[in-house]
């Protein structure tokens, strides 16, 4: 048996297999017995949501590109051609544009999650860069993809994104012309985002294999943030884990279907069944739902070139909060000070930038997007690093296992 | 082995070696290759040689009213050729440079003898959209020229920005006029 992986599976062929590429024994150790604390509230959920989402993705968008045609005379008539002709076509469509929406309310608890509960602090910070840097790809590959049906909102979403990169000095305006591939957004640009938007979903399956070996050096946090100090404090990922994670999945599955079959065009904009014409700007260009906060960060400042930079650093931000936040403690439960802020006063921040994004930039609108620009950079670079020195926390737990022991009994003597 | 190049004599004094080069050497001239690599695929992405082919356009003034303007596609880039009032030939010549935010003299962006006709790329120089006011009636903003619907930028009737968040005047494409009534673009 020299040179080969000594499997214990049982299975003649399985084992046979596994001595020579132990692809078995690695999936029942990662997701079978793997050691996870015992005590995940349904938070815990939302990464295998988004892993089954990106798997719906992939399979509608395969099964939608046998239809589509990257061509700026037909892509719209295409996607009729897919709404209409093609069986099914209308479900794959909506699925995929439906799907999106989900994929980003999905990432975006994953991401409150780990905000809330310090997910992003040592030794889990890599861990945390690699999820932001999965978010930028996901936002390039809807971006990519909500102007393939080349419609109004398509065309002028695109340009208007694209020339983002004009703010740059110098640059600028050659780093454009080089992602139009001419002189306008036009058919070249169409057939390129065709191209990256059928590849980044690839990367990302790449980037999210990282993510979950990282993951699985460092082990999952959970709601107490104190760290797994043994056996006591963990349950095999399954059945337990597999099981909650089925119910989470069914809960998802009856929001989605809600969106596709009661409400398909709902977060959608009636302006994207226009074919795109680039001698009319319609009267309000706004980016999907998922966009709004950074649009709104971006049309907060009156200077171009400002205004790029900031919208950029709102993400940027995420990648070095793991040396922003100066708090020993991880999971705000036991931060009574900072717990309101990043509980309710951030979300209310990200949902009034939503919001802003969503209005012509006159008025109330101005003021309150500045004021939600100013305290979603002032949370980030002022609160978390000031806060955690000056915050006393409550008492941690001994260990997760006393934790849970401690709310049973206390549970049975209410009962009682 | 850790210095076994130096005992066999191919160390200098200070403890290069010959090996050193030959790695610097191979490490230069790998990414001499990659580069080499990558420069056409990422070139293939800069327009082609038929979308760089200027296709001119040319363009009948005839049937413009004066104080309108009509819109027309070139290079994919929509243009604005428009018939100025004189009123508004005078305010767009006697405005102070100081006044502008990029200054630039209304003779600078019109053919000499051919000012009453107004030739601009319409794209907005903020985020690229398209502003109003090429036709009578249209929001024109506080200058008269033109106002982006998009972030609000607002354009003299010289095309040059005087109200952000635009930082540049609208472009001028090439031009020239081939008779008094008729123009070539590109
Ligand atoms: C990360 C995963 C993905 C995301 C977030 C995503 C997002 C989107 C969005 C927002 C649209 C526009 C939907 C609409 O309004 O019609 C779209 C369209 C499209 N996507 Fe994807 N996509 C993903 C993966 C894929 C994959 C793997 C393919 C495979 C080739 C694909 C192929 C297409 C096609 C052909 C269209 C045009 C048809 C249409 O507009 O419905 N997508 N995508
Ligand atoms: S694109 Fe014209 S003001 Fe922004």
């Amino acid at each position: 048996m020299s040179g080969l992986f000594k499997s214990e599976i049982k299975n003649p062929v399985i084992n046979w297999i596994d001595c020579r590429l132990p692809l078995f024994t690695m999936m029942s150790k990662e997701y079978g017995s793997f050691p996870t604390p015992k005590n995940f509230n349904y938070f815990w959920n939302f990464g295998a949501l988004a892993m089954v989402n990106l798997v719906i993705m992939i399979l509608t968008g395969v099964f939608l590109a046998m239809n589509y045609t990257p061509n700026t005379t037909m892509a719209f008539a295409s996607v009729q051609h897919i709404m209409r002709d093609v069986n099914y076509g209308w479900l794959l469509r909506y699925a995929h544009a439906n799907g999106a929406s989900m994929f980003f309310i999905v990432v975006y608890i994953h991401i409150f999650r780990g905000l809330y509960y310090g997910s992003y602090k040592a030794p889990r910070e890599l861990l945390w860069q690699l999820g932001v840097v999965i978010m930028l790809l996901m936002m390039a590959t809807a971006f990519m993809g909500y102007v393939l049906p080349w419609g109004q909102m398509s065309f002028w979403g695109a340009k208007v994104i694209t020339s983002l990169f004009s703010a740059f000095p110098v640059v600028g305006q050659p780093i454009v012309t080089w992602l139009w591939g001419g002189f306008s957004v036009d058919n070249p640009t169409l057939n390129r985002f065709f191209s990256l938007h059928y590849l980044l979903p690839f990367v990302l399956v790449g980037v999210i294999f990282l993510h979950i070996v990282a993951l699985h050096i460092t082990g999952s946090n959970n709601p107490l943030g104190v760290e797994v100090k043994g056996p006591a404090d963990t349950l095999p990922f399954h059945p337990y884990y597999t099981v909650k994670d089925s119910v989470g999945i069914c809960v998802f599955l009856i929001v989605f279907s809600v969106l596709i079959f009661f409400a398909p065009n709902y977060l959608g904009h009636v302006d994207n069944y226009i074919p795109a014409n680039p001698l009319s700007t319609p009267a309000d260009i706004v980016p999907e739902w998922y966009f709004l906060p950074f649009y709104a960060i971006l049309r907060s400042v009156p200077n171009k070139l400002l205004g790029v930079l900031m919208m950029f650093s709102s993400i940027g931000v995420l990648l070095v909060i793991p040396w922003l936040d100066t708090s020993k403690v991880r999971s705000s439960r036991f931060r009574p000070v900072y717990r309101p802020f990043v509980a309710f006063v951030l979300p209310i921040c990200l949902v009034t930038l939503g919001e802003v994004g969503a209005h012509s930039p006159v008025g109330i609108w101005v003021i309150l997007g500045r004021v939600a620009t100013a305290y979603y950079f002032f949370h980030f670079l002022v609160l978390m690093p000031v806060l955690g020195k000056l915050e006393t926390t409550l008492p941690l737990p001994e260990s997760i296992s006393e934790a849970v022991l401690k709310a049973k009994t206390l549970k049975k003597a209410e009962a009682v | 082995m850790a210095d076994s190049s130096a005992s066999v004599g191919h160390s200098s004094d200070d403890g290069v070696t010959k090996r050193d080069f030959l790695a610097l050497l191979a490490s230069a001239g790998a990414a001499v290759t990659v580069g080499a690599i990558a420069w056409p695929l990422i070139d293939s992405m800069n327009p082609a040689a038929d979308t760089l082919a200027v296709s001119a356009v040319e363009v009948d003034l005839k049937p413009i009213l004066l104080g309108s303007g009509i819109t027309l596609l070139w290079r994919g880039q929509p243009i604005f050729v428009r018939y100025r009032t004189p009123a508004e030939i005078k305010e767009a010549q006697d405005t102070p440079m100081a006044d502008l935010i990029e200054p630039q003299e209304d003779s600078a962006r019109v053919k000499p003898g051919h000012d009453q006709w107004l030739v601009l790329i319409a794209v907005c120089t903020h985020l690229g959209c398209i502003p109003l006011g090429n036709k009578l009636g249209q929001k024109r903003g506080d200058w008269g020229g033109y106002y982006c619907p998009c972030h609000g930028s607002q354009y003299d009737t010289s095309g040059r920005v005087r109200h952000g968040p635009a930082p540049l005047n609208l472009w001028v494409p090439p031009y020239a006029f081939e008779s008094d009534t008729k123009i070539k673009i590109g």
